[in-house]
């Protein structure tokens, strides 16, 4: 190996500073590097007090005031996956926690950004290992970030009663409505096909729907980081968080099923409702729903999956040195 | 200058004879701008070599080119005889970076950035460890481990910065305006550490700067102005063709600038 020929070669200095010679990249490099990444959002998560605090409250206050207040003028009748009435609060609760996956998102790229001027991101992309890994490492730290923090937030809405039922049986659900402007192109849905997967053991039935929205929670903090990182790659230069909050976070948020149920906003406005069901959160709030009621909804499930390796691909793409955007736009701290 | 194939290098190149950087015929664009024309420049193993250039020069560039943060359209660029483009693993392992910008994260302890770099080199928890701790003795932070970069001054984040990129041993070091921003005590800390690293590990070091007076007459210098590479050879060599008896004044001379140098920062 021309690795183990060049330590040979240096041999002589080794003594003086006792580096020994580098590693290759072997699978156990692979697995040093990803954890290595990873550890690193969740310790600079931890060091920053205030993004921990702010990353709890923000949920809660939705979830105790926002919501109380609601509740009385919301009614949420029984929709698939509830089947009884719920609390609103009971409603919202998965719609906070994409909430909490989309903010983490935004927030790491936002960070990335200002990680490219910084030269932070350019000590990731000077490491050795291939840029698509880096930056699904990167990824995957982000995730592990969000899924602290949504467990943090069903821990205190554990204590204020929010919490799954106990679940008997893991389903599958299927049920597609086709958009208006598809026509007469794919036909409608009569009822939902639900498929029983297999029956839940008596001891695992509480916690269930926390063990099922863990993959959910996931998938669908990939998807929102693929589309931050993608957005990273693309803007130049974000003055502040608001630029995010205004054109990205707000108009994601409001626009899904995240606050209402969809049925709500097509009464209110169809074109409303067929804007809410093309915005692919919308499908990652109905995965964790779902997920929290022991219930793989298999059409959010394809489509969160589709729109993460798509995004994911543009942010490879983008991130890539000889296709990618930065070159063409200059790159960090502008050209020179 | 140093003539470059398009084929691999086969492993045997592979030897200390190998120059640590070659830079052969490099050219590159933002649009209709060009901030590098024909770039051709070479680092032997245990060089030092001063790249000497005003702000706006095509140094950050030349280095995003080196690291692969973009690539090179035109032209070539080797480390220890490993195409950046087409063997960018074997390349950037051999690369040890010191960026213009900070890049440590001011939250984390000492070693907490130095175990993050060496994950990113693929080194085991045990082994990330032991290199951090090596890497904070060497310059001379052993104690300060423990405690979080943002207590640090200046001086000796810029000597973090260099320690994290000794970690995986390097043949390559490119340093991108490393004093920028430092007090006199400081650079000179800096620049002692750097000249020792070279002289004890053979290593071949990129050192870019506007400031004139970190050159010695042992250094080999290149004076790239707008672009273009002016000069290349011995301080000796530069001073007699310029016939000035000082860098300044020579580099002054070969680029036509009057603006007194260290003030263009």
């Amino acid at each position: 190996m021309a690795t183990s020929a060049f330590s040979t070669a240096a041999s002589e200095s080794l003594a003086e500073t006792n580096f020994a010679a580098r590693r290759r990249l072997g699978i156990s490099g692979y697995v040093a590097c990803f954890k290595g990444i990873v550890w690193r959002e969740i310790l600079r998560y931890l060091h920053q007090r205030e993004r921990f605090l702010s990353a709890l409250v923000r949920p809660l206050i939705w979830l105790f005031i926002f919501a109380a207040g609601f509740r009385q003028t919301l009614g949420v009748s029984i929709i698939p996956p509830y089947e009884t009435y719920v609390l609103y609060e009971e409603f919202i609760a998965p719609g906070l926690i994409a909430m909490i996956l989309l903010f983490n998102a935004m927030q790491s790229s936002l960070s990335m950004v200002y990680d490219r001027e910084t030269g932070t991101m350019r000590t990731l992309l000077v490491s050795p290992f291939p840029r698509s890994f880096l930056l699904l490492s990167k990824l995957l730290g982000g995730v592990s970030v969000a899924l602290l923090q949504a467990f943090a937030f069903l821990f205190v809405a554990y204590w204020w009663g929010i919490q799954p039922p106990p679940i008997t049986e893991v389903k599958l659900f299927t049920f597609f409505d086709p958009p208006s402007w598809a026509g007469n192109v794919i036909p409608a849905m009569g009822d939902p096909i639900v498929y029983t997967l297999f029956s839940v053991p008596d001891f695992l039935q509480p916690a269930l729907g926390y063990i099922a929205v863990v993959p959910a929670i996931v998938l669908g903090g990939l998807m929102l980081g693929a589309l931050a990182l993608f957005i990273s790659s693309v803007i130049k230069q974000l003055e502040n968080f608001a630029g995010v909050m205004n054109f990205v976070i707000f108009p994601m948020f409001f626009a899904s099923s995240a606050l209402y149920p969809l049925w709500r906003i097509r009464e209110a406005s169809p074109l409303l409702y067929e804007i809410c069901r093309l915005n692919p959160f919308t499908y990652a709030v109905e995965l964790v729903r779902f997920a929290l009621y022991g219930q793989i909804d298999t059409i959010s499930l394809a489509i969160v999956v589709a729109c993460t390796v798509i995004f994911l691909g543009a942010a490879v793409f983008a991130y890539n040195p000889s296709k990618g955007l930065i070159a063409r736009r200059g790159g960090p701290g502008g050209p020179a | 200058m140093t003539t470059t194939t398009a084929d691999p290098k086969p492993a045997s190149a592979e030897t200390s004879r190998t120059p640590a950087l070659v830079v052969d015929g490099v050219s590159h664009s933002f649009g209709d701008k060009k901030v590098l024309d024909n770039v051709s420049l070479t680092v032997e193993p245990g060089a030092f070599v001063m790249l000497l250039g005003l702000n706006g020069a095509g140094k950050s560039t030349l280095f995003s080119l080196i690291t692969r943060l973009y690539d090179n359209v035109t032209g070539e660029i080797e480390i220890c005889g490993y195409d950046v483009r087409r063997k960018p693993s074997q390349a950037l392992q051999r690369l040890g970076v010191v960026f213009q910008s900070r890049t440590l994260d001011i939250d984390l302890t000492l070693t907490q950035n130095l175990k993050y770099h060496a994950a990113l080199h693929g080194f085991s928890n045990r082994e990330a460890t032991e290199r951090a701790r090596l890497a904070l003795e060497l310059v001379g932070l052993a104690d300060r481990g423990n405690e979080k970069v943002r207590a640090l001054s200046g001086g000796q984040l810029r000597r973090v910065e260099i320690a994290r990129s000794m970690m995986h041993r390097p043949d390559l070091l490119l340093l991108d305006e490393p004093t920028v921003g430092l007090d006199l005590g400081s650079r000179e800390g800096v620049i002692k550490i750097v000249r020792d690293l070279v002289a004890r590990e053979h290593l071949g070091v990129l050192w870019a700067t506007h400031l004139m007076d970190e050159v010695l007459r042992t250094d080999q210098v290149i004076v790239l102005h707008k672009g273009v590479v002016l000069f290349s050879g011995g301080v000796p060599q530069l001073l007699s063709q310029t016939g000035t008896s000082s860098v300044r004044e020579a580099f002054r001379a070969i680029t036509g600038t009057k603006a007194p140098v260290e003030e263009a920062a």
